[in-house]
């Protein structure tokens, strides 16, 4: 038997953005529905161990989204992905895999990100080399407080690759996934941190130190740390007789090529349109550039859509950080109460 | 056998797992502020040495660090200490005291390389 849901809005996506627009509004005294494709809530910070550039640890802000949830007016359900979303006169339809169909006045697509696949760049050795690991996978280590190289053991050397999937053609993203050079640094401090011994190589285009305390935190990497920076990109890594990797890159600031040999090579992969994000986009015809949700207006209305009801925040528009988007969340909260009391 | 006058090149490619490090390890010991060098070249930029005989402080940092010491005692003689490289490093790096620290290591080390 079909299942009919009414709210005021449907929240697609339970990561930082769903659950911080959904948690305000909830408060405002709407009737929101939130779902989360996943079994649990948290989205991409499921994946991590601490955030930077302050090393909060993830599971702490997963902690809060718990106790943020339980709001009254709120109702989570996990597990049940948003299939469809369409227009009906004033309201919006939306049905999910479980036959249950949503009616609401507004729809709000928090569909986040997802992590670059690493076995694009074929020449990294993703998947081929033990010891090629991406950043999600060394969150992982981090998260066990253990960290091995190719051979199993602990590593003396350890490089880390910027831009992964970003800002390459040859994998159709031109465009800067944001976060990545800050995590690279945030990397180096906590291999420093667990093994002071190690030798720690960052390879970059150029660092991006766009956030508030990154300039200080990369500063004090090099400073405190003695993580190393050097600029050029490396273009392929190889295994060698040891089992261990070693990597070819130019040192553009030395205009020579230079070649390494590593115990684990970190690939910071860059962020991507989910599979739900370029899915509703399309069905919607909001899709913009690479998959991501476009807004209707850039400057003037970033939450918004072409179409009046359906709002967009987070991390399906474009790349963001934590702040950003926790902000782009809350942002889209006014642009919702506006419409829904017809003050637009 | 015929000389066809072919050879094998020396290979430019720098292996930095062998690179000698110890030089450089004694410096930033001796002159932390060098660890923290972004390599922008304002240093470069504003060198009045530069524009007579192409000194590059940050290109002889690099060298140092690096392990390139062939050529980097004749590179250090060029500078005249003048010190307008320490106020432009936008990260207060003591580029003066780099100089006087790298120039007393290659003496020490390598009395060969060195010829001022």
């Amino acid at each position: 038997m079909e299942k009919i849901i009414y709210t005021d809005i449907a929240v697609i996506g339970a990561g930082p953005t769903g659950i911080v627009a959904a948690y305000n509004l909830a408060r405002l005294g709407y009737k929101v529905s939130l779902f989360e494709k996943e079994e649990s809530l948290g989205g991409n910070i499921l994946k991590t161990y601490k955030l930077f550039p302050n090393f909060q640890s993830s599971n702490e802000l997963l902690q809060l989204f718990g106790e943020m949830i339980v709001v009254n007016n709120l109702s989570l359900q996990t597990g049940v992905t948003v299939t469809n979303i369409r227009k009906d006169n004033n309201h919006w339809i939306s049905t999910t895999n479980k036959g249950e169909t949503i009616v609401s006045k507004a729809v709000l697509m928090a569909t986040g990100f997802k992590p670059f696949d690493a076995h694009y760049k074929e020449e990294y050795g993703y998947g081929i080399y033990n010891g090629v690991i991406t950043s999600l996978e060394f969150e992982k280590m981090l998260k066990c407080g253990e960290i091995y190289g190719s051979n199993g053991i602990t590593p003396e050397k350890i490089a880390i690759l910027n831009c992964v999937g970003s800002r390459d053609a040859k994998v159709g993203n031109n465009y800067c996934s944001r976060v990545c050079c800050i995590n690279a640094v945030k990397f180096g401090i906590e291999i420093k941190e667990i093994l002071p011994k190690a030798e720690v190589y960052c390879f970059y285009m150029d660092l991006r130190m766009t956030g508030q305390f990154y300039e200080e935190l990369y500063r004090k990497s090099q400073q405190e740390y003695g993580v190393n920076y050097i600029r050029g990109k490396i273009s392929e890594a190889s295994q060698t007789a040891d089992n261990r990797i070693q990597l070819k890159a130019e040192d553009t600031l030395l205009r020579l090529p230079i070649k390494m040999t590593v115990d684990l090579l970190i690939l910071m992969i860059g962020i991507e349109a989910s599979e739900s994000t370029k899915e509703l986009s399309a069905q919607t015809g909001i899709m913009g550039e690479y998959g991501f949700a476009k807004s209707h207006s850039l400057l003037k209305a970033d939450n918004h859509t072409i179409h009046p009801g359906l709002f967009i925040a987070g991390t399906c528009k474009r790349p963001f950080t934590y702040p950003e988007t926790v902000a782009d969340a809350r942002a889209a909260v006014v642009e919702i109460q506006h419409y829904l009391e017809n003050k637009t | 056998m015929k000389n066809f006058g072919f050879k094998i090149s020396a290979s430019r490619q720098l292996d930095m797992d062998t690179i000698q490090s110890d030089l450089y390890e004694k410096l930033i010991q001796l002159e932390p502020t060098a660890k923290r060098c972004l390599m922008c070249g304002a240093c470069a930029a504003t060198c009045t040495a530069a524009e007579i005989n192409g000194f590059n402080f940050r290109y002889c940092h690099l060298l140092m660090k690096r392990g390139i010491l062939d050529n980097l005692a004749k590179e250090l003689s060029k500078c005249m200490l003048c010190g307008k490289c320490y106020m432009v490093c936008p990260r207060e790096i003591n580029t003066r005291s780099i100089i006087l620290k790298m120039k007393a290591l290659m003496t020490e080390t390598t009395p060969k390389h060195y010829s001022l």
